[in-house]
């Protein structure tokens, strides 16, 4: 479902250059749950991101489906992560002038949805997570919990095959942490693939494999 | 939701922020409104006092003097009659009417009095005071502009009411002045015997405080007959359009007519192109104003913006936005910036408009819809250009520097 073949990336910066990915290839088959662990500053996140079209790597392919997504333009690329995947950050970047509703809508919007479709939708989904009485609260107006729920909502929006999980307990208390660890293995048990970074070892257990990273290289 | 709900309740959630850049572009539109309105409003006033004044172009013989004319001395240089026929078959843009006159000096039962050969139907439109005597219709009052809806709508463009005008005045009709009614006490229907010809009385005119209320106006071809002159006049008075004059009226006629003197009100043409010219000054300067103070705060606030909704765009792109969508976002909330900024310029620019200027110009000032078609033009072209490099940057961000979050 998901393939890297010699991917690496390099940032440069003010003359230095950082090698954040070393020639990773992996292959992720349909209804994983992979966690991917490491160091800070290992390449976890820029893994992550580049599988989910959002960094161009400096050599390498990544696959999807059988999609080589960066040979597509900048478009057809937005359009293939609009239909294809959901993201899900430790910081959830939830819209902060957006009721919960709204967030959720926002990728259904992206899509062509129609209004009606998308209230629909969004109400069904926010239910879902137990967020029926929180609708039309703001982020600011929710518990960390409920916004990182928001944000799994708002990612499984378009009907996602893949979710992409940066860090998504990071931020969370240990119950909340366990509650949003639930809803991805709940969401990978329907048959969603599940591709989650995690520095918690604890966290990572709940995955049925577990990829680390050091220096940009994969060890295991 | 869609993305213009997205603008919308950005600009809701951040009113603050949104209203210095508001201001700023609101207080210069209200200025440059308030201004053109103003000027606009003068410059019509000046234009309707000028064709009340009657003719305000004077075309003379190149050796004769303004006293000359107006003492109607008797040795006074002529013209060729012909030169009216060559001004009114021309093109020349703003001579609004044409009134030739042959004057001279004669004497009446002892009275020194001037006898005026006129055109009638010329002579009683360039004389707006003569028309509430009921010699003309109103609608050649202020023909300043034909195409004027006002004028049109009292058929000023209509021949038959010119035709009837010239009718008025027969080969021995003659109109005379108030101070000659007077001397000679005579009345309507009454006759004169001037140097051997009998006129009669077509009308008395009611007094107007110049000159002519001691002539006796009768019509030209009658003038030369009892003057014994040919085919000349002494001058010819023209109404010009007074924004014509500033415009080179004054030149033209000069180029068919090289060998006479062309005169005008001087003083009251130059006081109009002096307001114009100031007004433009002015609003040009806070045009410049409006563009530098306007556009740096809106570039201003749409770079912090930008900076401030890192995340969120980073987020946006994560979802499945389009860089164009992320661009769509700021140039449309510069849109609207915009367009409520020109909106609420025009519309209190007018009002101060209408409030100041009776004030300051001694004008009624009305809105004048052009211009808001203008201050919402001025205000959304400062409000995109300000925001467009903001826009692009927003775009281009990346979203993997945005999202990395360790």
């Amino acid at each position: 479902m998901i393939k890297t073949e010699n991917l690496s990336k390099t940032y440069n910066s003010k003359g230095n250059s950082v090698l954040a990915l070393n020639e990773i290839s992996l292959s992720i088959e349909e209804g994983e749950f992979i966690s991917i662990v490491g160091p800070s500053g290992s390449g976890k996140t820029t893994l992550l991101l580049c599988m989910g079209g959002l960094i161009h790597p400096s050599q390498g392919k990544v696959t999807i489906e059988g999609v080589s997504i960066y040979d597509l333009d900048v478009k057809k690329r937005a359009i293939f992560r609009l239909r294809n995947l959901g993201f899900v950050f430790q910081t959830f970047n939830l819209i902060p002038y957006l009721t919960a509703q709204e967030n959720v809508e926002i990728p259904l919007s992206l899509a062509g949805t129609s209004d009606g479709t998308q209230s629909e939708k969004a109400t069904e989904l926010l239910q879902r997570l137990g967020l029926a009485d929180r609708l039309n609260h703001k982020p600011r107006e929710l518990s960390i919990g409920e916004q990182q729920r928001v944000a799994i909502a708002r990612a499984l929006a378009n009907s996602p095959k893949i979710i992409l999980a940066d860090e998504p307990t990071g931020n969370l208390d240990p119950d909340t942490t366990n509650e949003t660890v639930g809803y991805l293995r709940s969401l990978n048990q329907a048959g969603i693939t599940v591709v989650m970074v995690t520095h918690n070892p604890g966290v990572a257990e709940y995955a049925q494999r577990t990829l680390r990273l050091v220096d940009g290289r994969l060890t295991e | 939701m869609n993305l213009r709900r997205i603008i919308l309740k950005e600009l809701l959630e951040r009113k603050k922020q949104f209203l210095t850049s508001f201001i700023a572009i609101l207080l210069g539109i209200i200025v440059i409104v308030a201004v053109k309105s103003v000027s606009n409003s003068s410059e019509k006033a000046v234009a309707i006092q000028l064709d009340n004044l009657g003719a305000n172009i004077l075309v003379l013989p190149q050796t004769t003097t303004i006293d000359n004319y107006y003492a109607a001395d008797i040795n006074a240089p002529e013209m060729p009659e012909d030169y009216v026929d060559r001004i009114a078959s021309s093109t020349i843009p703003g001579v609004d009417n044409l009134s030739p006159k042959l004057s001279a000096r004669i004497n009446v039962q002892n009275h020194s009095l001037v006898l005026t050969g006129i055109l009638p139907k010329n002579e009683l439109a360039s004389k707006p005071i003569w028309q509430t005597a009921g010699f003309a219709d109103p609608g050649l009052q202020a023909a300043c502009d034909p195409n004027n809806i006002m004028n049109r709508s009292l058929g000023y463009e209509d021949p038959k009411l010119q035709r009837q005008v010239i009718d008025s005045l027969g080969e021995y009709d003659c109109l005379v002045g108030s101070d000659v009614a007077s001397k000679l006490s005579l009345k309507e229907g009454s006759g004169i015997k001037i140097k051997g010809t009998e006129l009669k009385v077509a009308k008395v005119l009611p007094q107007t405080g110049t000159v002519d209320d001691g002539r006796i106006f009768v019509h030209l071809h009658t003038a030369q007959k009892i003057l014994g002159k040919g085919r000349v006049v002494n001058a010819i008075e023209i109404m010009g359009c007074c924004a014509a004059i500033s415009e080179g009226l004054l030149g033209n006629l000069r180029n068919i007519l090289p060998d006479t003197k062309i005169t005008t009100i001087n003083h009251i043409v130059q006081t109009q192109v002096e307001t114009n010219k100031t007004m433009e000054k002015f609003s040009v300067i806070f045009l410049i104003i409006i563009i530098l103070v306007g556009g740096i705060s809106i570039g201003n606030y749409m770079w912090s913006n930008v900076e401030e909704r890192k995340r969120e765009i980073g987020s946006l792109l994560a979802i499945g936005a389009s860089p164009r969508d992320v661009y769509f976002i700021f140039i449309g909330k510069a849109l609207i910036l915009g367009l409520i900024g020109g909106i609420a310029g025009y519309l209190l620019g007018t009002l101060a408009g209408m409030i100041l200027g009776p004030q300051i110009a001694g004008v009624k000032v009305l809105p004048i819809p052009l211009l808001f078609v203008w201050a919402v033009v001025i205000a959304v072209g400062i409000s995109v250009i300000a925001s467009y490099l903001p826009a692009r940057r927003a775009a281009k961000l990346d979203p993997a520097l945005i999202l990395q979050e360790i």
